[in-house]
């Protein structure tokens, strides 16, 4: 029972980092109706950033604030540079957008920074939290931002008129032009609070997988496949979805012999599609009903 | 009473495909204004072109003011709502989102709520569902959601893309008594475009009669609803 209890609680410090992934896929989802595959190296070159500033002697609650605001605008400047040209084009040259992204930089962070492996400093600590040896002070901590983050944008995107414009600009932009949205920049404006949201996870997963230039690559196939599973249209099914992708991914790993490491993440992807024939819209996703 | 919109010289393109051959329109402040056409005629393209969201050249001014080359979502601001064709219902959205959407680009947030209320008044069956995802609504709600949407923008000058497609026609003699009595109480201009003439020339006062691309007839909607000639020539019944 105890290892039970043990494993559950290290998979939801790892389910953490995918939850907080998870939030920025959904964010964007929300804003594009895509999915951006260079989320997690712009995540990984927002936390490059923070990692600048703190090289350069700012302090670390100047920093967070600093790079959360540099990395809002540097999405934004990414929508208008890159893909607002590319505008109705079909999906297919979004998602080339999308890989000539990471690829981009990808490289300018491992030539700037070089490709060596960087410790990044936690606000939290990293003391065992409440006498824990599973969960440390700063996976508590990364959990704490995640429901803060998750509440906020709950908040957003239900309550405020920006919010609920912005839904309107991605479910319909056509219909929205016509009650006088400027979707252009509600999708501009998607894009920096993803790459905000990004930003933040990029900064709280840095301490736990180390800093460089590919330190997002697993991450984001499981922030990924959290927020489908959780699904797409929900910030809450994306957390919910990284913790219970955590928590499986870690119990297969210990209760099936044979399993162990190597095999996790086949396991947890079979759980993902065997959840998505069942429930296409994700566990927590609204499943929406269509007139014909 | 004065000119509210006048369109002149107007023409539209699909891609290489000209819809309009100079088309000529205008419309009278507080009047309820039809145009009339077949299948393919010029009708959608015409209240589109007025928001931007086809390629033309030509005039088109509203009150004064011109709204070529202004962009969808700027006509709007002037007080110009447009119903289109197919609804543009948010179906993932609630009625009550939908209703607030409709008034996205107001101010006023407190005469929001009182007109959400108004819209229940006129629609009750939109209040009975308020909280209900718009998608789920009959063809008929949804149409009542659409003009309830327009309505949100205390518009100056509606525009309607035919409101009686794919509905009962009990459910169209409902609808077009709310739109005379929204231009009567609530003084809105509209602009009504439809398929279904008989209908649309007991509401409106003005008709215009459009075949590919040009207006081919104008006048008092009484008069062209008694003339025989023109409604077996152009309007089919």
């Amino acid at each position: 029972m105890e290892l039970f209890i043990n494993q559950v609680l290290a998979g939801i410090s790892t389910g953490a980092i995918y939850a907080c992934m998870a939030l920025a896929v959904v964010m964007i989802y929300q804003a594009i109706d895509h999915l951006n595959f260079a989320q997690g190296e712009m995540a990984m070159f927002s936390t490059f950033i923070a990692y600048q500033l703190l090289q350069w002697g700012i302090p670390y609650w100047w920093t967070f604030p600093l790079t959360l605001i540099i990395s809002f605008a540097g999405g934004i400047a990414i929508e208008r540079a890159l893909f607002k040209p590319l505008g109705n084009a079909p999906v297919l040259v979004h998602v080339a957008g999308f890989i000539a992204l990471f690829a981009i930089l990808n490289s300018v962070a491992g030539l700037t920074w070089d490709w060596t492996i960087k410790q990044f400093p936690t606000p939290f600590g990293n003391a065992p939290f409440l006498g824990s040896q599973l969960i440390s002070t700063h996976q508590a901590g990364m959990i704490g931002i995640t429901f803060i983050l998750l509440i906020l944008l709950f908040v957003f995107f239900r309550f405020t008129r920006v919010g609920l414009a912005m839904r309107a600009a991605a479910a319909l932009p056509e219909s929205a032009k016509l009650v006088g949205i400027n979707v252009s920049w509600m999708i501009a404006l998607g894009w920096g609070m993803a790459s905000g949201i990004g930003a933040i996870a990029g900064i709280l997963i840095a301490p736990v997988v180390f800093l460089e230039p590919n330190m997002m690559g697993g991450v984001l196939v499981y922030g990924f496949a959290s927020a489908v599973l959780g699904g797409l249209t929900s910030p809450f099914g994306a957390v919910m979805g990284g913790f219970l992708v955590g928590v499986f991914e870690n119990l297969v790993g210990t209760y099936i012999p044979g399993v162990g490491n190597e095999l996790k993440l086949p396991i947890a992807l079979a759980l993902i599609i065997t959840v998505l024939v069942l429930r296409p819209g994700g566990l927590f996703g609204r499943t929406f009903v269509q007139r014909v | 009473m004065s000119t509210m919109l006048a369109i002149k010289e107007l023409r539209s393109y699909y891609g290489q495909v000209q819809a309009l051959h100079g088309l000529e329109l205008s419309i009278r402040e507080g009047a309820v204004t039809t145009l009339l056409g077949a299948n393919g005629a010029g009708k959608t393209t015409t209240i589109r072109a007025v928001c931007n969201m086809v390629r033309s050249t030509g005039s088109i001014e509203f009150e004064g003011k011109s709204l070529m080359g202004r962009s969808t979502e700027s006509i709007v601001q002037y007080g110009i709502a447009h119903v289109p064709q197919g609804r543009g219902t948010f179906t993932t959205m609630t009625v009550e989102e939908n209703l607030q959407l409709g008034a996205i680009t107001r101010k006023d947030t407190k005469a929001i709520s009182s007109d959400i209320e108004k819209m229940y008044a006129y629609f009750p069956v939109l209040k009975q569902r308020h909280t209900q995802q718009a998608g789920t609504l009959s063809g008929g709600e949804q149409q009542m959601l659409a003009v309830a949407r327009a309505l949100m923008l205390r518009p100056r000058l509606m525009l309607l893309d035919e409101p009686s497609f794919g509905l009962a026609p009990l459910i169209v003699r409902d609808l077009f008594g709310i739109l005379k009595k929204i231009n009567l109480e609530d003084k809105v201009t509209i602009l009504v475009v439809e398929q279904n003439a008989q209908l649309a020339l007991e509401l409106a006062e003005t008709a215009f009669v459009i075949e590919t691309g040009r207006i081919v007839m104008s006048g008092n909607a009484k008069e062209i609803a008694n003339n025989e000639d023109i409604r077996k020539s152009y309007l089919g019944y």
